[in-house]
């Protein structure tokens, strides 16, 4: 009851007017900046930093999450609109969103992450409000051995992700997982794969270069050539009427997706080692597995929007519990985020929920009142994109060039991966026009770089002896289900193949 | 052109006086640019967070006229920080956040061609202590009660650090050396991660800054055995050196701030007299306190003098090392 | 296309030759008691990419792969005059930040696609070119603290106008 009274007390604060004037700056700036490639809730948070010393510290946890929630939201519009993920957590968004929006539907995909991250991080929130101090236990008990398994599970989904054609995919897939681990060998710190003896690589080659190079530059290259430069304008117009209609079929059609990335995305998220990214192509996975028409997954299925934008809301939300109660920042908005509180004069870790119960139920009360205010300015805002849409070609694609290198160069600040971008990109082009799926480079570029490491860590641990991902009571269970996964298609075929003979 | 220039620097001078008066600035220099303040490692670990709060002091008591921007570069132990570094084309404008990677990375990467002595020395923020953490669980509350169960587990025993020839790993090394332990090392991708999974017991101990395992310490979970300081620390005064067990060796990372090679006199004396300030603080000296890290003031001849001795003593560790 | 196919399988099997050469700088084998070597990992994988070029190249002798059965060529005379004009802009935008800034290099792409590869009128072109530098310069500089390539030292007086604006 105590928790109540003062979760209440935490809303009640942020719905004061001030307050609420910053929840509306905080959520509008953080769309935007969401919503431009490149740019995610970390730039955000990094320029709240100056700010909490103007406004009461109250005021400033409020700021800061509703910058948070506004990135949220925003890096789904940039998936479906520039069919940029602007995050490596808005990957999977594009996969149903892009061809929503070619089909001149950009609103109802929109809509549909738009009502899919608010149901995310409702639930987000209230498993976090009954059950933090729980989960924090559950966090620790990932050891490497669990975290690999259940980055065995992700690769899992990417059995149904990718092209008709196997090797290509294949390929694909270790092209991508090469490529994370160009850099450094964290195990034995020593450089690794510095191709070309180049020292830029020694910082290793970046989710966002490759994806901003694949998606900004490739893709749009691609759709140029296609097109002959004559985009057939499907003019997506806007009513209120239409945004009314789009949300009640986002509703019927994207429910089951809401819910399955509510909750994987949510638990995957708490683990500091995961993140937002696993649970969000897992939930992709998910829904489409359990889908009645499979096949629709990647032709614009809304349930296949709703649960990435479901997944990576809760996520995020989640990756705020080991950042709360352990101390330890699961990505690098949660790291700004702990700097802030040691400025705050907070000690993140076990004993803030005990210690600081006012400031941990106000920030968490904020995180209710941001998310309703994003879900609507969201809303709002979504005429305004889809009026860019409607932008010439000929404009928005120099624009989206622009974009995805100054969003590139604002990511990583070197002109070494911005030209490394722009070679991703012409080659990118030429793959895609021999059928090589590269979704599944991109999403490996995320997961090789998580997976590895804990593999060997486990096999330290171990002493070499594989078993260990079977005997442990957590990692066993999901090794099993991942391999079943993994398998599956290929004994399917198996028996295909068998059954004429 | 030179006329709109000089006339310009002296607007910029001329508003600046207005806006911060508090600063005594020599000759007069100023940044005309946002400062590149990289950080020698990634965002999240003890340096970002020391760097970060640097910034915001900067911030708060509006010592600079241009803002410090943030740039981490942790890739290659400090490695792509040290060559952006030394190949700015403004040193004016760009500064460095080290830790001890700042010694190491150009003995163990012969090849990057980094001489650090060219660097411009900035000032000595002060020096991060190491201390040998167990879990509660374990029940060991002593050193001696450490080493003896080190010994029993015949090289089952694991500990958990940020990776070969990092800090820990070279303070775990001596004192493998000098107990006779054979201990299992598991590099993780930074003290934070280190800190987690110590806390889940996943692994058995771990040498840690105090500032990163405080939070755990402070719970009840995380219990300090031996720290690697030159005296007692003040937040832990129940807790023997390793000076004290008979052994003259003590190991601190160091928190300092340098120049790009090739910064300009009045560039260097602009900096070092904002992070005099700084220091001076109460907030930075809170900062000390609270995060027990210990004052280690110099000025730029000392630390010139200092980077040389730590060089031959990292020479030395990491031969031990087999590095 | 069907030359293409084998010849892009080829450039991508020598590629992942180059990798799995360049991983055994670190040991590839499985170390007894540790588990595999700094290699290993992308040893392997890069050795199962040669394998799926050579399935690949399998594919397209039996001419069982869509491009593989095309005749159509790779690019035609539109599709090469777009990747030189559009790619080669994006290159030639890239190159040009290192010397006019990033803001100038913005102005001289929008200008060259929006008024000579798109054919918009000089006012619209114009006012693209001039207008997103400027908004994102007070994006990126004023609002989020990102500093961008000035470019060379001649840049320098615009710079230190525009600074003194937003600090």
């Amino acid at each position: 009851m105590e928790i109540l009274a003062l979760l209440a007390d935490g809303m009640l604060l942020a719905l004061q007017p001030l307050n609420l004037t910053m929840i509306v700056i905080g959520v509008s700036v953080g769309l935007l900046i969401g919503a431009m490639p490149g740019l995610g809730s970390v730039n955000g948070v990094a320029i709240l930093l100056p700010v909490t010393f103007l406004v009461p510290p109250g005021s400033a946890i409020i700021f800061l999450a509703a910058i948070y929630y506004g990135a949220m939201y925003g890096g789904a519009i940039s998936s479906v609109t520039l069919g940029i993920p602007g995050a490596s957590t808005a990957v999977a968004t594009t996969f149903d969103g892009r061809p929503l929006a070619r089909q001149g539907r950009a609103s109802l995909a929109l809509v549909t992450a738009a009502l899919a991250s608010f149901v995310g991080g409702t639930i987000a929130n209230m498993l976090f409000t009954l059950f933090a101090p729980a989960l924090a236990s559950v966090a620790l008990s990932f050891g490497p051995p669990e975290v690999f398994a259940l980055m065995l599970l992700a690769f899992a989904t990417f059995v149904g992700l990718g092209g008709d054609d196997i090797p290509k995919t294949i390929f694909s897939i270790c092209f991508g997982l090469v490529l994370g681990s160009v850099g450094f060998d964290q195990i034995s710190g020593a450089p690794r794969l510095i191709l070309f003896e180049m020292n830029g690589f020694l910082q290793g080659i970046g989710f966002l270069v490759l994806a901003i190079g694949v998606y900004g530059i490739g893709e749009m290259l691609w759709t140029i050539e296609q097109s002959r430069g004559e985009v057939s304008k499907t003019t997506p117009k806007m009513t209120l009427k239409g945004m009314a209609s789009d949300a009640k079929e986002a509703t019927k059609k994207g429910w089951k997706g809401t819910f399955v990335g509510s909750f994987l995305g949510f638990f995957v998220g708490v683990l500091p080692a995961a993140g937002a990214t696993p649970g969000s192509l897992m939930s992709y996975g998910v829904a489409k597995m359990i889908s009645r028409k499979p096949e629709t997954f990647g032709q614009g299925n809304p349930d296949g929007v709703a649960a990435p934008e479901a997944a990576n809301n809760s996520a995020s939300t989640g990756s705020m519990l080991p950042m709360l109660t352990l101390g330890i920042p699961g990505s690098p908005t949660t790291a700004i985020l702990l700097g802030g509180m040691v400025i705050w004069g907070l000690v993140p870790g076990p004993r803030l929920f005990v210690d600081e119960t006012e400031f941990v139920w106000g920030l968490i009360g904020s995180f209710y009142v941001s998310n309703a205010a994003a879900v609507l300015i969201n809303l709002a805002f979504i005429p305004l994109f889809i009026w860019m849409l409607r932008m010439p070609f000929t404009v928005l694609a120099p624009m989206i060039f622009v974009l995805s290198i100054v969003g590139g160069y604002a990511a990583t600040r070197d002109m070494f991966d911005i030209w490394l971008m722009v070679i991703f990109g012409l080659g990118a082009f030429f793959l895609r026009k021999f059928d090589y799926p590269l979704a599944p480079a991109v999403l490996a570029i995320v997961l090789g770089p998580i997976a590895e490491p804990t593999l060997r860590q486990s096999l330290l641990l171990s002493s070499g002896d594989p078993s260990i991902f079977f005997t442990r009571p957590i990692a066993g269970p999901i090794t099993v289900i991942a391999l079943i996964l993994i398998f599956m298609p290929a004994f399917k075929m198996l028996r295909r193949k068998r059954q004429p003979a | 052109m030179k006329l709109t220039k000089r006339h310009l620097l002296g607007t910029i001078a001329a508003s600046l006086l207005v806006a911060t008066p508090g600063i005594a600035f020599a000759d007069g220099w100023q940044p005309r640019k946002p400062i590149d303040f990289t950080i020698m490692a990634g965002p999240g670990g003890g340096a970002d967070q020391i760097a970060r709060f640097i910034q915001s002091v900067a911030e708060k008591k509006d010592l600079t006229n241009r803002p410090l921007v943030p740039n981490n570069k942790g890739g290659g132990s400090g490695a792509e920080a040290l060559i952006h570094v030394s190949g700015t084309n403004d040193p004016d404008h760009t500064i460095l956040v080290t830790l001890n990677s700042f010694f190491t990375t150009p003995l163990r990467q012969a090849n990057l061609g980094i001489d650090i002595q060219t660097f411009t020395p900035i000032a000595m923020m002060g020096v991060d202590p190491f201390v040998l953490w167990v879990h509660k669980d374990s029940g060991m509350t002593t050193f001696e009660e450490y080493v003896e169960q080190v010994r029993s587990m015949n090289g089952e025993f694991v500990m958990g650090g940020t990776g070969q020839g990092q800090e820990d790993s070279i303070v775990i090394a001596y004192m493998s050396d000098a107990y006779d332990l054979d201990i299992k090392y598991i590099p993780y991708s930074g003290g934070g991660a280190v800190a987690k999974d110590l806390a889940g017991k996943q692994i058995m101990a771990t040498v840690n800054n105090p500032a990163e395992a405080k939070g755990f310490y402070e719970a009840g979970d995380f219990v300090p055995l031996l720290a690697f300081s030159d005296e007692r620390m003040p937040a832990y005064p129940d807790v023997p050196t390793i000076k004290e067990k008979g052994h003259d060796f003590s190991y601190y990372n160091q928190r300092a701030v340098v120049g790009a090679p090739g910064m300009s006199d009045e560039a260097a004396a602009y900096y070092q007299d904002v992070f005099t300030q700084i220091f001076e603080s109460e907030d930075w000296q809170g900062y000390l306190t609270s995060e027990s890290l210990s004052p280690l003031w110099m000025d730029a001849a000392q630390q010139q003098e200092y980077w040389g001795l730590q060089v031959e003593n990292h020479k030395k560790l990491l031969a031990a090392l087999g590095e | 296309m069907r030359n293409g196919e084998i010849v892009t399988a080829g450039v991508l099997a020598l590629f992942s030759l180059y990798l799995m050469w360049k991983s055994t700088e670190l040991p590839v084998g499985y170390i007894a008691g540790q588990g595999p070597g700094g290699g290993a990992w992308p040893f392997w994988l890069s050795a199962i990419m040669l394998l799926c070029c050579g399935m690949i190249a399998f594919n397209w002798w039996r001419g069982t792969s869509p491009p593989s059965q095309s005749s159509e060529p790779v690019l035609d005379a539109y599709g090469w005059k777009m990747l030189i004009m559009v790619g080669g802009g994006i290159v030639g935008f890239v190159a040009l930040v290192n010397i006019i800034s990033m803001y100038g290099a913005i102005a001289v792409f929008l200008l060259y696609y929006v008024k000579y590869l798109g054919r918009h009128g000089w006012g619209l072109s114009l006012s693209l070119a001039l207008i997103t530098p400027l908004v994102f310069f007070f994006f990126f500089e004023g609002a989020m603290r990102i500093t961008m390539p000035t470019g060379m030292p001649f840049t320098d007086p615009v710079f230190n106008v525009l600074y003194e604006i937003i600090y």
